[in-house]
Protein backbone atom coordinates (compact mmCIF):
# COMPACT_ATOMS: atom_id res chain seq x y z
CA UNK A 1 0.00 0.00 0.00
CA UNK A 2 1.63 3.34 -0.84
CA UNK A 3 1.56 6.49 0.95
CA UNK A 4 -1.07 8.14 -0.50
CA UNK A 5 -3.56 5.56 -0.42
CA UNK A 6 -2.06 5.36 3.50
CA UNK A 7 -2.63 9.12 3.94
CA UNK A 8 -6.41 8.25 3.01
CA UNK A 9 -6.99 5.87 5.55
CA UNK A 10 -5.50 7.80 8.14
CA UNK A 11 -7.74 11.32 7.45
CA UNK A 12 -10.73 9.47 7.07
CA UNK A 13 -10.63 7.60 9.83
CA UNK A 14 -9.60 10.46 12.28
CA UNK A 15 -12.60 12.40 11.04
CA UNK A 16 -15.06 9.25 11.24
CA UNK A 17 -13.48 9.19 15.21
CA UNK A 18 -14.46 12.80 14.82
CA UNK A 19 -17.60 12.81 13.75
CA UNK A 20 -18.27 9.79 16.28
CA UNK A 21 -17.25 12.08 19.21
CA UNK A 22 -19.43 15.39 17.77
CA UNK A 23 -22.22 12.51 18.31
CA UNK A 24 -21.77 12.23 21.62
CA UNK A 25 -21.33 15.90 22.44
CA UNK A 26 -23.51 17.91 20.37
CA UNK A 27 -27.11 19.48 21.84
CA UNK A 28 -28.97 19.60 19.15
CA UNK A 29 -30.03 16.80 17.06
CA UNK A 30 -29.98 17.80 13.98
CA UNK A 31 -26.48 18.00 14.33
CA UNK A 32 -26.13 14.78 15.84
CA UNK A 33 -27.61 13.24 13.29
CA UNK A 34 -25.47 14.84 10.47
CA UNK A 35 -22.59 14.03 12.72
CA UNK A 36 -22.84 10.70 12.53
CA UNK A 37 -23.81 11.08 8.77
CA UNK A 38 -20.47 12.60 8.27
CA UNK A 39 -18.34 9.76 10.40
CA UNK A 40 -20.69 6.72 8.23
CA UNK A 41 -19.63 9.26 5.22
CA UNK A 42 -15.78 8.56 6.20
CA UNK A 43 -16.36 4.74 6.64
CA UNK A 44 -17.32 4.63 3.31
CA UNK A 45 -14.40 6.18 1.91
CA UNK A 46 -12.10 4.04 3.87
CA UNK A 47 -13.90 1.03 2.15
CA UNK A 48 -13.52 2.36 -1.09
CA UNK A 49 -9.67 3.00 -0.34
CA UNK A 50 -9.41 -0.21 0.86
CA UNK A 51 -10.77 -1.47 -2.95
CA UNK A 52 -14.03 -2.18 -2.37
CA UNK A 53 -15.63 1.06 -4.39
CA UNK A 54 -19.08 -0.24 -5.09
CA UNK A 55 -19.19 -1.34 -0.76
CA UNK A 56 -17.96 2.60 -0.56
CA UNK A 57 -20.06 4.60 -2.52
CA UNK A 58 -23.30 2.27 -1.80
CA UNK A 59 -22.64 3.18 2.03
CA UNK A 60 -22.55 6.44 1.35
CA UNK A 61 -26.07 6.27 -0.85
CA UNK A 62 -27.56 4.44 2.11
CA UNK A 63 -25.95 6.30 4.89
CA UNK A 64 -27.81 9.67 3.45
CA UNK A 65 -31.24 8.40 2.75
CA UNK A 66 -31.39 6.47 6.25
CA UNK A 67 -29.54 9.38 8.18
CA UNK A 68 -32.46 12.03 6.79
CA UNK A 69 -35.22 9.78 8.17
CA UNK A 70 -33.28 8.89 11.18
CA UNK A 71 -33.37 12.99 11.64
CA UNK A 72 -37.12 12.59 11.06
CA UNK A 73 -37.24 10.35 13.83
CA UNK A 74 -35.27 11.90 16.40
CA UNK A 75 -36.83 15.39 16.40
CA UNK A 76 -39.85 13.55 16.36
CA UNK A 77 -39.14 11.46 19.65
CA UNK A 78 -36.20 12.70 21.31
CA UNK A 79 -36.47 15.75 24.06
CA UNK A 80 -34.81 19.06 22.79
CA UNK A 81 -34.89 18.17 19.52
CA UNK A 82 -33.28 21.83 18.48
CA UNK A 83 -30.51 21.89 21.25
CA UNK A 84 -31.69 25.10 22.26
CA UNK A 85 -31.07 23.88 25.68
CA UNK A 86 -28.02 21.92 26.82
CA UNK A 87 -28.43 18.24 27.31
CA UNK A 88 -26.06 15.16 27.30
CA UNK A 89 -26.29 12.17 25.31
CA UNK A 90 -23.99 10.13 27.80
CA UNK A 91 -26.30 8.05 30.37
CA UNK A 92 -24.19 5.06 32.54
CA UNK A 93 -20.90 6.54 31.88
CA UNK A 94 -18.87 4.43 34.14
CA UNK A 95 -20.58 1.29 32.97
CA UNK A 96 -20.37 1.84 28.84
CA UNK A 97 -16.60 3.29 29.42
CA UNK A 98 -16.20 -0.15 30.92
CA UNK A 99 -18.71 -2.17 27.98
CA UNK A 100 -16.66 0.17 25.22
CA UNK A 101 -13.41 -0.48 26.58
CA UNK A 102 -13.62 -3.89 26.82
CA UNK A 103 -14.70 -4.47 23.10
CA UNK A 104 -12.11 -1.56 21.99
CA UNK A 105 -9.49 -3.86 23.65
CA UNK A 106 -11.22 -7.11 22.21
CA UNK A 107 -10.73 -5.65 18.84
CA UNK A 108 -7.26 -4.69 18.56
CA UNK A 109 -6.65 -7.68 20.62
CA UNK A 110 -8.08 -9.39 17.12
CA UNK A 111 -6.37 -7.35 14.90
CA UNK A 112 -2.77 -7.69 16.23
CA UNK A 113 -3.03 -11.37 17.70
CA UNK A 114 -4.90 -12.79 14.48
CA UNK A 115 -2.37 -14.10 11.53
CA UNK A 116 -3.71 -12.87 8.64
CA UNK A 117 -2.91 -14.91 5.50
CA UNK A 118 -0.53 -13.34 3.08
CA UNK A 119 -1.30 -12.29 0.03
CA UNK A 120 -1.13 -15.14 -3.42
CA UNK A 121 -1.66 -13.77 -6.23
CA UNK A 122 -2.90 -9.91 -7.74
CA UNK A 123 -5.36 -8.18 -6.77
CA UNK A 124 -8.34 -8.97 -8.99
CA UNK A 125 -9.37 -6.24 -11.16
CA UNK A 126 -12.92 -5.43 -10.28
CA UNK A 127 -13.92 -6.56 -7.32
CA UNK A 128 -17.51 -5.30 -7.71
CA UNK A 129 -17.90 -8.57 -9.59
CA UNK A 130 -16.49 -10.78 -7.09
CA UNK A 131 -18.48 -9.40 -4.15
CA UNK A 132 -21.68 -9.67 -6.75
CA UNK A 133 -20.55 -13.29 -6.81
CA UNK A 134 -20.11 -13.82 -3.51
CA UNK A 135 -23.81 -12.72 -2.46
CA UNK A 136 -25.30 -14.58 -5.66
CA UNK A 137 -23.59 -17.18 -5.15
CA UNK A 138 -21.78 -19.12 -1.70
CA UNK A 139 -23.75 -16.41 0.41
CA UNK A 140 -27.00 -16.58 -1.07
CA UNK A 141 -28.93 -17.84 1.93
CA UNK A 142 -27.44 -15.15 4.23
CA UNK A 143 -28.82 -12.75 1.83
CA UNK A 144 -32.36 -14.17 1.37
CA UNK A 145 -32.58 -14.76 5.15
CA UNK A 146 -31.87 -11.76 5.76
CA UNK A 147 -33.99 -9.93 3.24
CA UNK A 148 -36.86 -12.56 4.59
CA UNK A 149 -36.00 -11.29 8.60
CA UNK A 150 -36.09 -6.91 7.14
CA UNK A 151 -39.34 -7.67 5.19
CA UNK A 152 -41.03 -9.67 8.27
CA UNK A 153 -39.58 -6.34 10.27
CA UNK A 154 -40.66 -3.97 8.25
CA UNK A 155 -44.36 -5.68 7.86
CA UNK A 156 -44.63 -6.27 11.27
CA UNK A 157 -43.85 -2.89 12.65
CA UNK A 158 -46.27 -1.29 10.06
CA UNK A 159 -48.90 -3.35 11.17
CA UNK A 160 -48.62 -3.07 14.87
CA UNK A 161 -48.23 0.90 14.75
CA UNK A 162 -51.03 1.06 12.29
CA UNK A 163 -54.34 0.92 14.56
CA UNK A 164 -56.11 0.88 11.24
CA UNK A 165 -56.43 -2.60 9.71
CA UNK A 166 -58.35 -4.00 6.36
CA UNK A 167 -61.86 -3.82 7.89
CA UNK A 168 -61.76 -0.25 8.76
CA UNK A 169 -60.46 0.46 5.19
CA UNK A 170 -62.99 -1.84 3.19
CA UNK A 171 -65.82 -2.88 5.73
CA UNK A 172 -66.86 -5.54 7.93
CA UNK A 173 -67.83 -7.59 4.58
CA UNK A 174 -64.26 -6.18 2.43
CA UNK A 175 -67.06 -5.20 -0.21
CA UNK A 176 -66.31 -1.90 -0.05
CA UNK A 177 -64.48 -0.85 -3.62
CA UNK A 178 -62.88 2.33 -2.83
CA UNK A 179 -60.93 2.33 0.72
CA UNK A 180 -61.84 4.38 3.46
CA UNK A 181 -58.81 6.45 4.31
CA UNK A 182 -58.00 9.45 6.30
CA UNK A 183 -55.65 10.93 4.17
CA UNK A 184 -56.46 11.13 0.17
CA UNK A 185 -53.93 9.08 -1.97
CA UNK A 186 -53.12 8.56 -5.56
CA UNK A 187 -54.31 5.50 -6.80
CA UNK A 188 -58.06 5.62 -7.28
CA UNK A 189 -60.19 8.28 -6.02
CA UNK B 1 -14.48 3.82 -25.67
CA UNK B 2 -14.52 6.18 -22.84
CA UNK B 3 -11.26 8.16 -21.39
CA UNK B 4 -10.30 10.05 -18.90
CA UNK B 5 -7.82 12.99 -20.16
CA UNK B 6 -5.61 15.32 -18.21
CA UNK B 7 -7.40 17.85 -15.62
CA UNK B 8 -8.68 19.76 -17.52
CA UNK B 9 -12.08 18.20 -17.93
CA UNK B 10 -12.28 18.89 -14.35
CA UNK B 11 -12.73 22.64 -15.13
CA UNK B 12 -14.85 22.14 -18.71
CA UNK B 13 -17.82 19.43 -17.21
CA UNK B 14 -18.81 22.26 -14.52
CA UNK B 15 -18.70 25.19 -16.93
CA UNK B 16 -20.78 22.88 -19.50
CA UNK B 17 -23.14 22.36 -17.05
CA UNK B 18 -23.73 25.52 -15.82
CA UNK B 19 -23.94 26.39 -19.30
CA UNK B 20 -26.81 23.81 -19.57
CA UNK B 21 -28.59 25.06 -16.96
CA UNK B 22 -28.56 28.46 -17.85
CA UNK B 23 -30.03 27.31 -21.34
CA UNK B 24 -32.31 25.60 -19.32
CA UNK B 25 -33.31 28.71 -17.23
CA UNK B 26 -33.51 31.08 -20.20
CA UNK B 27 -35.72 28.57 -22.38
CA UNK B 28 -38.34 28.39 -19.02
CA UNK B 29 -38.41 32.15 -19.03
CA UNK B 30 -39.40 32.14 -22.81
CA UNK B 31 -42.16 29.36 -22.23
CA UNK B 32 -43.05 31.63 -19.43
CA UNK B 33 -43.89 34.51 -21.53
CA UNK B 34 -45.50 32.30 -24.21
CA UNK B 35 -47.93 30.64 -21.98
CA UNK B 36 -48.74 34.25 -20.32
CA UNK B 37 -49.54 35.62 -23.76
CA UNK B 38 -46.47 38.18 -23.75
CA UNK B 39 -43.79 38.39 -26.80
CA UNK B 40 -41.47 35.92 -26.11
CA UNK B 41 -38.24 37.66 -26.84
CA UNK B 42 -34.57 37.47 -26.43
CA UNK B 43 -34.57 40.18 -23.54
CA UNK B 44 -36.89 37.91 -21.94
CA UNK B 45 -34.95 35.22 -21.58
CA UNK B 46 -32.42 37.27 -19.51
CA UNK B 47 -34.73 38.42 -16.90
CA UNK B 48 -33.80 35.26 -14.14
CA UNK B 49 -30.19 36.19 -15.73
CA UNK B 50 -30.71 39.87 -14.25
CA UNK B 51 -31.95 38.29 -11.14
CA UNK B 52 -28.53 36.25 -10.37
CA UNK B 53 -26.97 39.59 -10.32
CA UNK B 54 -29.81 41.03 -7.83
CA UNK B 55 -29.32 37.85 -5.59
CA UNK B 56 -25.38 38.85 -5.30
CA UNK B 57 -26.12 42.09 -4.33
CA UNK B 58 -28.92 41.00 -1.84
CA UNK B 59 -28.32 40.60 2.16
CA UNK B 60 -28.45 37.28 3.62
CA UNK B 61 -30.77 37.10 5.66
CA UNK B 62 -30.77 36.43 9.63
CA UNK B 63 -33.07 34.61 11.78
CA UNK B 64 -33.43 34.26 15.67
CA UNK B 65 -31.77 30.75 16.85
CA UNK B 66 -30.94 29.73 12.92
CA UNK B 67 -28.67 26.90 13.11
CA UNK B 68 -26.59 28.67 10.87
CA UNK B 69 -23.44 26.00 10.01
CA UNK B 70 -26.34 23.53 8.93
CA UNK B 71 -28.42 26.22 6.96
CA UNK B 72 -24.66 27.23 5.23
CA UNK B 73 -24.45 23.13 5.22
CA UNK B 74 -27.49 22.10 3.28
CA UNK B 75 -27.51 25.00 0.94
CA UNK B 76 -24.42 24.59 -0.67
CA UNK B 77 -24.89 20.76 -0.85
CA UNK B 78 -27.09 20.50 -3.17
CA UNK B 79 -25.55 22.57 -6.05
CA UNK B 80 -22.26 20.74 -4.52
CA UNK B 81 -23.31 17.37 -5.55
CA UNK B 82 -24.44 18.32 -8.46
CA UNK B 83 -21.45 19.01 -10.20
CA UNK B 84 -20.03 16.24 -8.67
CA UNK B 85 -22.92 14.07 -10.08
CA UNK B 86 -21.02 15.21 -13.90
CA UNK B 87 -17.84 13.47 -13.20
CA UNK B 88 -19.19 10.66 -14.45
CA UNK B 89 -20.88 11.40 -17.16
CA UNK B 90 -18.91 11.13 -20.92
CA UNK B 91 -19.29 13.72 -23.05
CA UNK B 92 -18.18 13.16 -26.59
CA UNK B 93 -16.01 10.55 -25.58
CA UNK B 94 -13.90 11.62 -22.51
CA UNK B 95 -15.34 11.80 -19.01
CA UNK B 96 -14.12 13.15 -16.13
CA UNK B 97 -13.76 9.95 -14.26
CA UNK B 98 -15.33 7.31 -15.74
CA UNK B 99 -15.62 4.79 -12.80
CA UNK B 100 -16.08 1.36 -12.74
CA UNK B 101 -19.46 2.53 -10.77
CA UNK B 102 -20.04 5.25 -12.10
CA UNK B 103 -24.07 4.37 -11.72
CA UNK B 104 -23.89 4.03 -7.97
CA UNK B 105 -21.92 7.38 -7.71
CA UNK B 106 -24.77 9.23 -9.54
CA UNK B 107 -27.00 8.11 -7.32
CA UNK B 108 -25.31 8.37 -4.19
CA UNK B 109 -24.81 12.09 -5.46
CA UNK B 110 -28.90 12.65 -6.15
CA UNK B 111 -29.17 10.94 -2.64
CA UNK B 112 -27.14 14.00 -0.58
CA UNK B 113 -29.56 16.71 -2.06
CA UNK B 114 -32.09 14.59 0.64
CA UNK B 115 -29.83 15.85 3.01
CA UNK B 116 -28.82 19.06 1.82
CA UNK B 117 -32.38 19.92 1.21
CA UNK B 118 -33.44 18.63 4.90
CA UNK B 119 -30.93 20.80 6.38
CA UNK B 120 -31.70 23.53 3.97
CA UNK B 121 -35.29 23.44 5.43
CA UNK B 122 -33.81 23.02 9.07
CA UNK B 123 -31.56 25.67 9.21
CA UNK B 124 -33.38 28.39 9.23
CA UNK B 125 -35.86 28.17 12.23
CA UNK B 126 -38.63 28.66 10.37
CA UNK B 127 -42.13 26.38 9.84
CA UNK B 128 -42.95 26.81 6.50
CA UNK B 129 -39.26 26.49 5.29
CA UNK B 130 -38.93 23.09 7.64
CA UNK B 131 -42.10 21.49 6.12
CA UNK B 132 -40.70 22.15 2.67
CA UNK B 133 -37.89 20.41 4.01
CA UNK B 134 -40.04 17.68 4.98
CA UNK B 135 -42.25 17.76 1.90
CA UNK B 136 -38.51 16.64 -0.12
CA UNK B 137 -37.96 13.66 2.28
CA UNK B 138 -41.64 12.34 1.44
CA UNK B 139 -41.14 13.04 -1.71
CA UNK B 140 -38.04 11.44 -1.62
CA UNK B 141 -39.22 8.09 -0.28
CA UNK B 142 -41.65 8.42 -3.69
CA UNK B 143 -39.38 9.12 -6.10
CA UNK B 144 -36.07 7.34 -4.92
CA UNK B 145 -36.98 3.17 -5.82
CA UNK B 146 -38.62 3.60 -9.08
CA UNK B 147 -35.57 5.86 -10.10
CA UNK B 148 -33.31 3.31 -8.81
CA UNK B 149 -34.60 0.17 -10.60
CA UNK B 150 -35.08 2.64 -13.61
CA UNK B 151 -30.72 3.18 -12.84
CA UNK B 152 -30.11 -0.50 -12.80
CA UNK B 153 -31.99 -1.70 -15.44
CA UNK B 154 -29.77 0.08 -18.38
CA UNK B 155 -26.74 -1.49 -15.73
CA UNK B 156 -28.05 -4.80 -15.97
CA UNK B 157 -28.22 -4.47 -19.82
CA UNK B 158 -24.77 -3.87 -20.36
CA UNK B 159 -23.23 -6.27 -17.32
CA UNK B 160 -21.73 -2.98 -15.81
CA UNK B 161 -21.90 -0.21 -13.41
CA UNK B 162 -19.58 1.98 -15.30
CA UNK B 163 -21.30 4.54 -17.12
CA UNK B 164 -19.20 4.53 -20.33
CA UNK B 165 -19.51 0.83 -20.30
CA UNK B 166 -23.32 1.04 -20.61
CA UNK B 167 -23.18 3.80 -23.89
CA UNK B 168 -21.24 1.51 -25.53
CA UNK B 169 -23.47 -1.24 -24.92
CA UNK B 170 -26.27 0.27 -26.88
CA UNK B 171 -24.31 -0.25 -30.30
CA UNK B 172 -27.32 -1.63 -32.01
CA UNK B 173 -30.54 -0.53 -29.97
CA UNK B 174 -31.03 2.45 -27.64
CA UNK B 175 -32.22 1.16 -24.36
CA UNK B 176 -34.37 4.20 -24.37
CA UNK B 177 -36.09 2.35 -26.90
CA UNK B 178 -36.71 -1.34 -25.79
CA UNK B 179 -36.62 -0.30 -21.85
CA UNK B 180 -39.07 3.09 -22.19
CA UNK B 181 -40.45 2.61 -18.39
CA UNK B 182 -37.32 2.85 -17.06
CA UNK B 183 -36.73 5.32 -19.36
CA UNK B 184 -40.13 7.18 -18.41
CA UNK B 185 -39.33 6.65 -14.83
CA UNK B 186 -35.60 7.79 -14.92
CA UNK B 187 -37.25 11.16 -16.48
CA UNK B 188 -39.83 11.21 -13.77
CA UNK B 189 -36.85 10.83 -11.29
CA UNK B 190 -35.13 13.54 -12.87
CA UNK B 191 -37.94 16.40 -12.44
CA UNK B 192 -38.42 14.82 -8.65
CA UNK B 193 -34.79 15.39 -7.45
CA UNK B 194 -34.65 18.86 -9.27
CA UNK B 195 -37.72 19.40 -7.82
CA UNK B 196 -39.01 21.13 -10.16
CA UNK B 197 -42.23 21.88 -11.99
CA UNK B 198 -44.87 18.51 -11.41
CA UNK B 199 -42.26 17.73 -8.42
CA UNK B 200 -41.98 21.65 -6.94
CA UNK B 201 -44.01 20.91 -3.91
CA UNK B 202 -41.10 21.21 -1.40
CA UNK B 203 -40.73 25.04 -2.71
CA UNK B 204 -44.69 24.67 -3.20
CA UNK B 205 -46.26 28.57 -3.36
CA UNK B 206 -49.12 27.30 -0.85
CA UNK B 207 -46.47 27.51 1.81
CA UNK B 208 -44.53 31.03 0.76
CA UNK B 209 -41.80 28.94 -1.74
CA UNK B 210 -41.03 26.31 1.70
CA UNK B 211 -37.57 25.47 1.70
CA UNK B 212 -36.67 28.00 -0.73
CA UNK B 213 -38.79 30.66 1.72
CA UNK B 214 -36.42 31.89 4.17
CA UNK B 215 -33.27 31.79 2.11
CA UNK B 216 -32.36 35.03 0.45
CA UNK B 217 -29.11 36.59 -1.25
CA UNK B 218 -26.65 34.24 -2.31
CA UNK B 219 -28.38 31.12 0.08
CA UNK B 220 -31.18 31.39 -2.87
CA UNK B 221 -28.77 31.74 -5.63
CA UNK B 222 -27.11 28.64 -4.70
CA UNK B 223 -30.41 26.57 -3.73
CA UNK B 224 -32.06 28.00 -7.28
CA UNK B 225 -28.79 26.72 -9.15
CA UNK B 226 -28.90 24.10 -7.58
CA UNK B 227 -32.53 22.88 -8.83
CA UNK B 228 -31.50 23.64 -12.39
CA UNK B 229 -27.97 22.25 -12.38
CA UNK B 230 -29.65 18.85 -11.29
CA UNK B 231 -32.42 19.20 -13.76
CA UNK B 232 -29.15 19.44 -16.41
CA UNK B 233 -27.31 16.80 -14.74
CA UNK B 234 -29.83 14.46 -15.45
CA UNK B 235 -30.74 15.42 -18.22
CA UNK B 236 -27.09 14.75 -19.25
CA UNK B 237 -27.02 11.23 -17.83
CA UNK B 238 -30.10 10.29 -19.34
CA UNK B 239 -28.05 10.11 -22.69
CA UNK B 240 -25.85 7.24 -21.96
CA UNK B 241 -27.87 5.43 -19.68
CA UNK B 242 -30.70 5.40 -22.52
CA UNK B 243 -29.70 7.10 -25.25
CA UNK B 244 -26.16 5.79 -27.17
CA UNK B 245 -24.09 8.27 -25.21
CA UNK B 246 -21.94 9.76 -28.12
CA UNK B 247 -22.78 7.41 -31.22
CA UNK B 248 -24.25 9.15 -34.25
CA UNK B 249 -23.22 9.29 -37.83
CA UNK B 250 -21.37 12.37 -39.40
CA UNK B 251 -20.50 14.75 -36.48
CA UNK B 252 -17.91 14.30 -33.73
CA UNK B 253 -19.16 12.54 -30.30
CA UNK B 254 -19.37 15.23 -27.98
CA UNK B 255 -21.68 17.12 -30.69
CA UNK B 256 -24.11 14.15 -30.30
CA UNK B 257 -23.53 14.06 -26.58
CA UNK B 258 -24.93 18.31 -26.50
CA UNK B 259 -27.33 17.87 -28.80
CA UNK B 260 -29.13 14.82 -27.22
CA UNK B 261 -28.41 16.52 -24.12
CA UNK B 262 -30.07 19.65 -24.81
CA UNK B 263 -33.12 17.87 -26.59
CA UNK B 264 -33.72 15.92 -23.43
CA UNK B 265 -33.19 19.01 -21.45
CA UNK B 266 -35.82 20.90 -23.41
CA UNK B 267 -38.73 17.92 -22.91
CA UNK B 268 -37.97 18.64 -19.27
CA UNK B 269 -37.89 22.11 -19.42
CA UNK B 270 -40.75 22.06 -21.72
CA UNK B 271 -43.05 19.83 -19.50
CA UNK B 272 -42.28 21.39 -16.49
CA UNK B 273 -45.28 23.98 -17.26
CA UNK B 274 -47.58 21.24 -18.77
CA UNK B 275 -48.27 19.44 -16.13
CA UNK B 276 -49.56 20.09 -12.05
CA UNK B 277 -48.10 20.21 -9.03
CA UNK B 278 -47.84 16.74 -7.31
CA UNK B 279 -48.40 16.51 -3.35
CA UNK B 280 -46.03 14.32 -1.94
CA UNK B 281 -48.86 11.62 -0.30
CA UNK B 282 -50.20 11.41 -4.05
CA UNK B 283 -47.32 10.66 -5.33
CA UNK B 284 -45.99 8.25 -2.55
CA UNK B 285 -49.04 6.05 -3.26
CA UNK B 286 -48.96 6.12 -6.85
CA UNK B 287 -44.86 5.71 -6.91
CA UNK B 288 -45.65 2.62 -4.52
CA UNK B 289 -48.69 1.05 -6.31
CA UNK B 290 -47.92 1.52 -9.84
CA UNK B 291 -44.21 2.67 -10.43
CA UNK B 292 -42.32 0.16 -8.37
CA UNK B 293 -44.06 -2.99 -9.93
CA UNK B 294 -44.24 -1.72 -13.23
CA UNK B 295 -39.68 -1.23 -13.10
CA UNK B 296 -39.44 -3.97 -11.36
CA UNK B 297 -40.85 -5.74 -14.38
CA UNK B 298 -38.72 -3.67 -16.38
CA UNK B 299 -36.02 -4.67 -14.58
CA UNK B 300 -36.74 -7.99 -15.46
CA UNK B 301 -36.70 -7.27 -18.81
CA UNK B 302 -32.95 -6.90 -19.78
CA UNK B 303 -31.92 -9.57 -16.76
CA UNK B 304 -33.56 -12.47 -19.08
CA UNK B 305 -32.01 -10.95 -21.89
CA UNK B 306 -28.43 -10.75 -20.77
CA UNK B 307 -29.34 -14.55 -19.21
CA UNK B 308 -30.00 -15.79 -22.73
CA UNK B 309 -27.07 -13.96 -24.23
Amino acid sequence: MDTVRLALLAGLGVLALAGGVLVFTCDSMARVTFALLGSLCCVGGVVTVLGLPYLGVAIVLMMVMEMVIMAVFMIAYMMNPAGLMPMSMLHNKRGSLLVSGAVFAALVAAVLLTPWPARTGPPPPDTTFQLGKALMGTQMLTMLVLGFALLATMVGATVLATHRGRYDRFGDDLGRRQARDPAGGGVGR
Amino acid sequence: MVEAAGWWPVLVAPALLLAGAVLAVAGDAMLAARYAGRPARAAVAAVPLLEVARLLAQQPRTLPKADRLLWRLGVVTVPVAAVLSVLVIPFGHRAVADLSVGVVWFNAMEVLTWAGLWLAGWGPNAAFSLIGGYRFVAQGLAYELPLMFALISPATAAQSLGVGDIAEAQQGLWFAVWMPVAFAGYLAGVLAFAFLGPFGYPAGRDTAAGVLGETAGVDRLLLQAGRWLWLTSGAAMAVPLFLGGAAGPGVPGWAWSALKTLLVLAVLVWSLRRLPVLRADRYAEFAWVVLVPLTIAQALVPALVVLDR
